[in-house]
């Protein structure tokens, strides 16, 4: 990387916000930055350039992504996209412009599934984008996390909220299984648990179109070999599962995302269930196939 | 007589005197307080009298009364509660009731957006349909919700009256001494650590800009009025230089609790929960049918709590 450009990116961004952190915690900021841009590569620089979020005078959009904060804090992630994980996409060409929502199996314990198709989404689809993760309600009431995920854009995953951001032209990323696949024990890998049909009304009522996305690998991150329900209630979490490191510490697994077609669907989202499940269901098999397409694909778990 | 005249219930308060000195050139205002109005123009004319007295029917009896702007509302978290619910929900019952039986044309009722409430379910953006959960986490304020009930009541009673409900955003400004100026005007804040809800701020020359918006003919119904935009609390701390103390979110409570039981604190323990949680709406509303939009910029709007010379 040329000295000179990285210059003016820093120089760029200094003048925009005067609301930058200071001190400590704003050089760790700068330099996480830079890390960043060394990890994205050569076109890193002007794909972040390209983000665009209608920020105000503080640098935040109405839904509080700090889009300075989300360069710098996403270096952790891209090392895992780029060096620990070794991302692979396979057809992202496809995701469309504008509005759109990313419908994907879930795994691995720890929703880094959603973190790689984030950085999936900013380094190499076209145009770069924040895509946008629907929370779960439990996360605003988590200190740090809630904060933190506000300021890289994740949302709690209402439906206004979700209308909302399809209205605005913006990238969503849902999980319809929910913890019941993210939790899931390993006997149960790449089996695609209950859809939630929520996406499929808002991709009804917004004319949305749907790209499924099948991530292989994820599974065998940290296989859990028992759910421990009863504990987990206890302590208010949605599941604890148990693996045989105990803690579900990621193993160096290689991810791939495969991105299919955009499916439209057309219709009354206010159907019965029936027939909104039948719709869900078309959008559950495209997932499904990718998955068994990928698995076979691969050449091993971890190369 | 003709009807021509602006009645403004709480007219000494600071938002009130806001609003007369953007109002009284334009149209005739009459003002009610109980407490006196130091400086006022001199063409207003006052009634020092309390919102619950009979003689209020007096001012509406002369048939000049054209619009009624009702803020009368306590905040004062410490009153006893029966005082502040028998003067809000009796004091709105008693004028709204004049309104209707006078012929008065438009009713504008200052509510907020606090009876929503702040909570981890809310939406970003909350429209005027959400429920109005606010007393769920701080049950000393179910009587502002009872007002805004009762005003949306009697726009359904009495469609010859045109009703606005407004619900503002927290309201700052150099004279304002509500909760959330008062918290922006400490030198060294509480923060709850690990936590920065969006929040959103509206100057009070912007809220009496919303009023005469309201004033139009023709205007009805209930409109959340935001200010310029919305932030992290963060961010506003950082424009007005605090020195934010982070207290863990679970002895932030107990402690406020015991100051707040021994005197020690004029926040009551409740209003953490807008350190923690979203209390956000969506404010086109009243943008797209009032027309109005805040004239305040963000960092006016914030450092307007430092005082008129700042």
């Amino acid at each position: 990387m040329p000295p000179a450009s990285r210059a003016t990116v820093e120089s760029t961004a200094l003048a925009k916000f005067d609301d930058r952190p200071r001190g400590l915690f704003g050089r760790v900021r700068a330099s996480m930055e830079k890390w960043t841009v060394k990890l994205g590569g050569p076109d890193m620089e002007a794909r972040l350039a390209r983000l665009i979020a209608p920020q105000n005078e503080y640098g935040v959009d109405p839904f509080g992504l700090d889009l300075e904060f989300a360069k710098a804090a996403m270096a952790p992630a891209l090392w895992l996209y780029k060096n620990y994980f070794r991302v692979e996409t396979h057809g992202i060409e496809k995701v469309p412009d504008g509005r759109v929502l990313l419908i994907s199996n879930h795994s691995g314990q720890l929703p880094l599934d959603g973190a790689m198709i984030g950085c999936a989404m900013i380094c190499e689809a076209e145009p770069p984008r924040v895509a946008r993760a629907m929370l779960e309600k439990w996360a605003p009431t988590l200190p740090f996390v809630a904060p933190f995920f506000a300021r890289m854009g994740q949302v709690v995953g209402t439906p206004e909220n979700c209308r909302r951001l399809l209205a605005a032209g913006e990238t969503i990323t849902v999980f319809p299984e929910g913890v019941r696949g993210l939790n899931k024990t390993y006997d149960k890998s790449y089996q695609l648990q209950e859809f939630g049909l929520g996406f499929m009304r808002l991709a009804l009522e917004t004319g949305t179109p749907i790209v499924p996305v099948a991530v292989v690998g994820a599974e065998e991150q940290s296989p859990a070999l028992v759910d421990l329900k009863a504990a987990a209630k206890m302590f208010g979490l949605p599941a604890l599962p148990l693996t045989p490191t105990l803690i579900p510490f990621p193993m160096p697994v290689k991810y791939h995302l495969h991105f299919g077609a955009p499916m439209r669907f057309s219709g009354n989202p206010d159907d019965e269930d029936a027939e909104l499940e039948r719709k869900v269901r078309e959008v559950k098999q495209a997932i499904q196939a990718m998955v068994d397409a990928g698995r076979v694909s691969r050449k091993s778990i971890f190369f | 007589m003709a009807r021509d005249a602006v009645l403004i219930t709480g007219i000494s308060g600071n938002l009130g005197r806001t609003l007369v000195k953007r109002l009284h050139r334009e149209v005739r205002v009459i003002g009610l307080d109980r407490r006196p109005f130091p400086g006022r123009p001199k063409d207003v004319e006052v009634h020092q009298l309390d919102i619950r007295k009979k003689k209020v029917e007096d001012i509406f009896r002369r048939g000049d009364v054209e619009a009624l702007i009702h803020m009368a509302i306590i905040h004062d978290p410490r009153l006893p509660q029966a005082e502040h619910h028998s003067f809000n929900v009796l004091g709105t019952k008693a004028v709204l009731s004049f309104a209707a039986k006078y012929g008065v044309k438009k009713v504008i009722v200052l509510s907020s957006t606090n009876i929503y409430g702040p909570s981890p379910d809310n939406d970003n953006f909350l429209t005027e349909d959400a429920p109005l959960l606010g007393s769920q986490r701080f049950a000393d304020i179910r009587d502002l919700i009872e007002v805004d009930m009762f005003a949306q009541q009697f726009m359904w009673k009495h469609p010859e009256v045109d009703t606005v409900i407004l619900r503002p955003a927290h309201i700052v400004g150099p004279n304002v001494k509500n909760a959330p100026s008062n918290y922006l005007r400490l030198p060294r804040p509480w923060t709850l650590a690990g936590f920065d809800p969006m929040v959103q701020l509206i100057h009070e020359d912007d809220l009496a800009l919303s009023m005469q918006c309201a004033l139009k003919p023709g205007a009805r119904g209930i409109y959340n009025i935001v200010g310029p935009g919305e932030l992290p609390l963060s961010s506003i701390l950082r424009e007005l230089d605090r020195a934010p103390i982070p207290v863990p979110h679970f002895l932030a409570k107990p402690l406020l609790t015991r100051m707040w039981t021994s005197h020690l604190t004029g926040f009551p323990p409740p209003e953490l929960d807008h350190l923690q949680f979203l209390c956000t709406v969506d404010g086109s509303k009243a943008e797209r049918e009032l027309g109005y939009r805040a004239e305040r910029t963000l960092r006016e709007t914030i450092r307007s709590v430092l005082g008129p010379n700042a």
